[in-house]
């Protein structure tokens, strides 16, 4: 959500060029919001070696299949984001199907 | 400013580069640490020796590189496309390792995996059909970078 925050800011790429790409990282990268998100992936993936040493990864694994919902969620609360009946549904599913794929 | 199909189009086409960047990523990067296992033991020497051995493997780096490949295109597409767009239309990957495992290697799969594949391409499927974009854009990042294009785009 923070790094999608810190995008956001800088605006639709519209050049694909190497150049173009570099500025963007540069500019990706001065974002404090960019940095943030940078340190909640790290800190996930912290938890996420905390939680497989102490439980079982079959039911680890399939339990982050819910960070679908909470991108949907904080893609509507906190980016201000549309999430239509037609998406509520995908995330559903995507997250449902995720989940067996782990589990199965 | 993008159309509604180009922006679709450049948004297919990066969500299939970190979808392919992804996946390879974290087979390479699995293969290269199984590889070298774990440290015999948590003092300094087996450690050095465990963090060593990641930084000369040849696949770790190609692990490591297409990770780098998956997070910029991630980056980038999030410039313009929605969070809760981008999120779910990635776990495409989920499905698509097993469909590729079944068919290319004769691995099988459960008959859980496979509802699984079905729920998750349903879902990748409603999801695609949903505008990838519906927040207001920012200033184009180009036009940001290059001041006279920008004034120009302003109308100054």
């Amino acid at each position: 959500m923070f790094v999608s925050r810190a995008m956001k800011g800088i605006g639709e790429v519209t050049s694909f060029r190497p150049g173009s790409i570099a500025r963007v990282v540069l500019r990706a990268l001065a974002e404090p919001w960019m940095w943030a998100g940078l340190g909640m992936m790290a800190l996930a993936f912290f938890c996420l070696l905390v939680l497989l040493s102490r439980a079982n990864v079959s039911f680890v694994v399939p339990v982050t299949a819910l960070s679908y919902v909470m991108a949907a969620l904080g893609g509507r609360f906190f980016l201000g984001e549309q999430v239509n009946a037609n998406r509520w549904l995908g995330v559903c599913l995507v997250c449902l199907g995720v989940a067996l794929v782990w589990a199965g | 400013m993008a159309t509604g199909q180009h922006l679709r189009g450049k948004t297919a086409v990066l969500l299939l580069l970190m979808v392919v960047f992804g996946s390879s990523g974290d087979t390479l990067m699995g293969k290269g640490m199984r590889a070298i296992g774990p440290p015999e033991q948590w003092r300094v020497a087996p450690v050095v020796e465990f963090v060593y051995g990641a930084v000369v493997s040849p696949v770790v780096w190609a692990g490591f590189g297409c990770l780098l490949l998956f997070f910029l295109s991630y980056m980038l597409v999030l410039t313009w496309a929605d969070f809760s767009f981008v999120l779910p239309a990635s776990a495409a990957a989920y499905a698509l390792v097993p469909l590729l495992g079944h068919f290319f290697l004769g691995e099988p799969v459960s008959p859980l995996r496979w509802a699984g594949v079905v729920m998750i391409t349903l879902g990748v499927a409603l999801v695609g059909n949903t505008p990838p974009r519906t927040t207001m854009p920012a200033p184009a990042a180009v036009q940001a970078a290059h001041p006279a294009a920008a004034a120009v785009a302003k109308g100054d």
